[in-house]
């Protein structure tokens, strides 16, 4: 972040994070079983974005391996499946790219299983696809995973009720207010109409925003299918310490 | 409204033990630090029932009050001893988890004031689709906790308390802090 001097004349300047309204789900979502018991019935309480929420754990190199980012290359043989390789920026709102920060996967195997015990999908397992993988973006905010396709998966909400193939991405961010976890679906799935969890995202738009995008020249001939999937976390503007009111202030874009 | 629209959030599902715990996630510092502190709790749904597929996340400031972050106005300060400010557990069979800090030093507050020593904190789970916002204060800060602008904000006492980690009696390095997503005692959560 660029826009605050190190050393203000008076009072503490620090960033002021965006608070998205109407953009993720609503966390009492009916549709998706599982809210039922634990979606807060009260409303949440709106605080003033302090010290502890504008800092974060910005979590260097020691955390990660090169290795960690080739999901495909962790076992002896090599996992089935269809190859690809997923890339894109983690940026703010701003556009700023969010550099040397932790990005962290999992996913199911191409059968559409997950390598875990309470998933009892009757698909098999794959002895060489553990399913997991962690990178740090790049000094653009890039991240790049080499990983499989993961199938879809049946799970229980509902009757005949499929999970479109998806992948689980959690962000770190370089603040408490930007952290997030979320999940990237491939283009064209035909689940998406069917998926509660999808369409808990109110505004159609934003569902798409989670759907990457197949791209030939990010494809590695006689290789692995190339995906792009850029994501953005909350923008920030500097304001003014002690100008700002306690019940707390919306950055304004 | 100038900039990219923001990704939005999705639950982080019943798999997460895949790849989010980390071996050393609980240990904000080395078990064997002088003056850690051990918070215990269990993460509870609507019936009271512990919910074993969560995560627990937390963040906070060192003891003497200060980040390791350039974003921190008054500059950017390195605890040391393996201090790391952020923890991460995975709930258990029983819901538990644990965190093992040190506590955090009191802070300078928006409003001019000062906010008391806390952690914040980050829930996740498989029926929860966007992470859940509290904070940990600590039952043995009173006066500090009664000038806090965050716990003063809460009306009703009784939810206030949601707020607050109790001693362990007989070991005053233990904490306990169950968070309860919903029900009669619903844990006070925050849009920050």
């Amino acid at each position: 972040m660029t826009t605050h001097p190190p050393s203000p004349p008076t009072g503490l300047v620090l960033p002021s994070y965006e608070r998205p309204r109407g953009l993720h789900p609503p966390l009492d979502s009916p549709g998706y079983r599982s809210t039922a018991l634990r979606a807060p019935r009260q409303p949440l309480q709106l605080i003033p974005q302090g010290l502890t929420e504008i800092t974060g754990p910005l979590l260097g190199e020691g955390r990660v391996a090169p290795a960690d980012a080739d999901l495909t290359t962790q076992h002896a043989g090599e996992p089935l499946g269809e190859r690809i390789i997923l890339t894109g920026r983690v940026m703010d709102s701003d556009g700023r790219a969010i550099p040397d920060t932790l990005v962290e996967i999992w996913q199911a195997n191409a059968s559409g299983r997950y390598q875990h015990q309470v998933d009892n999908h009757p698909a098999p397992l794959d002895p060489n696809f553990s399913g997991a993988g962690r990178c740090l973006t790049d000094s653009e905010g890039r991240y790049r995973f080499v990983t499989i396709k993961p199938g879809a998966y049946p799970w229980r909400n509902h009757p005949n009720a499929w999970r479109p193939a998806h992948i689980h991405f959690s962000l770190l961010g370089r603040a408490f207010t930007q952290r997030l976890v979320t999940q990237m679906y491939f283009p064209g799935d035909p689940l998406f109409e069917y998926d509660p969890i999808f369409n808990s995202i109110p505004d159609p738009k934003a569902r798409e925003r989670l759907i990457s995008r197949f791209d030939i020249n990010l494809t590695e001939p006689d290789w692995a299918l190339g995906y792009e999937w850029d994501i953005v976390l909350r923008g920030s503007a500097a304001t003014v310490f002690e100008d700002q009111p306690a019940a707390g202030k919306q950055a304004g874009r | 409204m100038t900039g990219l629209p923001l990704t939005p959030s999705q639950t982080v599902g019943p798999f997460l033990a895949i790849a989010l715990p980390w071996p050393d996630g609980p240990a904000v510092v080395p078990a064997d630090t002088p003056g850690a502190i051990t918070i215990t709790g269990r993460l509870l749904d609507g019936e009271g029932l512990p919910i074993p597929d969560g995560l627990i996340e937390t963040w906070q400031a060192d003891p003497d009050g200060r980040f390791d972050h350039p974003d921190d106005p008054r500059g950017a300060v390195k605890y040391g001893g393996g201090f790391r400010a952020y923890g991460r557990c995975p709930t258990g069979p029983d819901g538990s988890y644990h965190i093992v800090t040190l506590r955090p030093g009191a802070l300078p507050s928006p409003d001019g004031g000062r906010e008391a020593p806390h952690l914040d904190v980050t829930v996740f789970a498989r029926g929860l689709l966007d992470r859940v916002v509290t904070r940990i204060y600590f039952a043995d800060e009173a006066q500090a906790n009664a000038e806090d602008p965050v716990l003063s904000a809460v009306a009703d006492p009784a939810r206030r308390d949601t707020l607050v980690a109790t001693a362990v009696p007989g070991d005053s390095s233990r904490f306990q802090f169950d968070i309860r997503l919903q029900g009669e005692h619903e844990t006070v959560f925050f849009d920050v």
